[in-house]
């Protein structure tokens, strides 16, 4: 049995962080390395086959729990172009490892098996309908927050065709579908008694059921 | 006592940017330049004057306004401003009853051709977290103070589109003109954590 890999990026709702920590005149980039970081990923996965945004946010999203919470965004960047890189044949483990002095930890593998698209289809909902988010737990990559998962909301505006990012991650089917920011009230959302607080979130079709 | 000799050696987390720039690099899959190209791009022509001069144009243009509203993506390229996480940008009005906030809690979308790239708390975990869960206590938190009659809607970015605030416009500016308004209009206040 393949379990589900709800990942550790999925942060919507997860307490215990606690203060927001702002900094006055901050800079793009912190240090250098960190812009290197970042460029990378776009130099190189033009060469990787296949390659998306889905792919590269999922590469991130199988990164080791630990490591994703203690590192920073550009290091994200780094390892998922890393992964991206040996899973992609553009180098070796040994060579990365050589040539970093050490381990130079990567995401953990895929686990999502064969993807099957969702058969294309026209948008099935409207503004105003009122709509249920499925309750998935996919192996691989999905836009699918945990937080609203079971949850009703209303559609509240139709955001035109996008492909499918289960499938594009996993995929060389490209799937465009149908895309929705879905209101929920925020009360309903955490069993609190918060007032005058909407959650307003991007969904595509097929992540969504009649309530 | 002087570093000067003694240079700080490279952290665990450059030794491994180097690492696979250099590998990239010699195989030829970064092309000679891109890095400081990037660089350059984020660090000078993209940032949020962009944004700001959207919402100083929207302020004295109502008729801009309007289509900012409708199309924001449109609206924004008619000011010359498009580009990576900037194909379908949606821009949310803050009015006296209602105010907006953007996040995103799977990763960092943001409107990069408007506000460039993200500040590093946008990016980390304790703000992906809370926003959609406590916004009210949250927004106080970070020194946006609203009263409890004011509505919030919080934008989690999750799909394809990229969320812009258009904040009100201050009281007592009725005589600046576009530039004077745009140099009053900051970052945060696009992101919605706060006010002008």
């Amino acid at each position: 049995m393949m379990p589900g890999v709800d990942g550790i990026h999925d942060l919507g709702g997860k307490q215990g962080f606690g203060p927001v920590e702002m900094e006055t005149d901050e800079p793009v980039f912190h240090a250098d390395w960190e812009t290197r970081a970042m460029a990378l990923p776009y130099g190189a996965l033009a060469h990787v086959p296949n390659a998306s945004t889905s792919m590269f946010r999922h590469a991130i999203e199988r990164m080791q729990p630990a490591h994703y919470l203690t590192s920073s965004y550009y290091e994200h960047w780094l390892t998922a172009a890393a992964t991206l890189a040996v899973e992609g044949g553009l180098v070796s483990r040994e060579e990365i490892d050589e040539r970093a002095g050490g381990t130079f930890p990567i995401a953990q593998p895929v686990r999502a098996g064969d993807v099957h698209a969702p058969p294309p289809h026209a948008a099935r909902f409207h503004v105003g309908d009122r709509v249920r988010i499925r309750n998935l737990h996919p192996p691989g990559h999905t836009r699918c927050p945990a937080y609203i998962r079971g949850h009703v909301g209303v559609v509240t505006r139709l955001d035109g065709e996008w492909n499918v990012p289960d499938v594009e991650a996993h995929s060389t089917e490209r799937i465009p579908e149908a895309t929705y920011s879905v209101r929920f009230d925020a009360a309903e959302l955490w069993g609190d008694e918060q007032t005058g607080v909407t959650v307003n979130v991007d969904l595509w079709d097929s992540y969504l059921d009649p309530p | 006592m002087t570093t000067e000799h003694h240079p700080i050696p490279p952290s665990p987390v450059e030794r491994r940017v180097a690492a696979l720039e250099e590998l990239l690099t010699e195989k030829g899959y970064v092309p000679e330049g891109f890095i400081e190209e990037f660089t350059r791009t984020y660090e000078s022509d993209v940032g949020p004057m962009n944004g700001a001069k959207v919402v100083a144009r929207a302020w004295v243009d109502p008729d801009y306004k309007q289509r900012l509203l409708e199309d924001g993506t449109n609206a924004i390229g008619e000011l010359g401003f498009g580009g990576p996480e900037g194909h379908h940008i949606v821009v949310v009005e803050n009015t006296p009853d209602v105010h907006n906030v953007v996040v995103c809690t799977l990763c960092s979308c943001y409107p990069w051709p408007v506000l460039g790239l993200p500040p590093r708390w946008y990016k980390d975990p304790p703000y992906r977290a809370r926003m959609v869960r406590e916004p009210r206590v949250l927004l106080q938190e970070m020194g946006c103070d609203l009263t409890d009659d004011v509505d919030i809607r919080v934008w989690d970015s999750s799909a394809e589109a990229r969320y812009l605030v258009l904040p009100e416009r201050p009281q007592g500016s009725e005589g600046l003109d576009e530039d004077q308004l745009a140099a009053l209009v900051t970052r945060d206040s696009m992101i919605g954590v706060g006010r002008l």
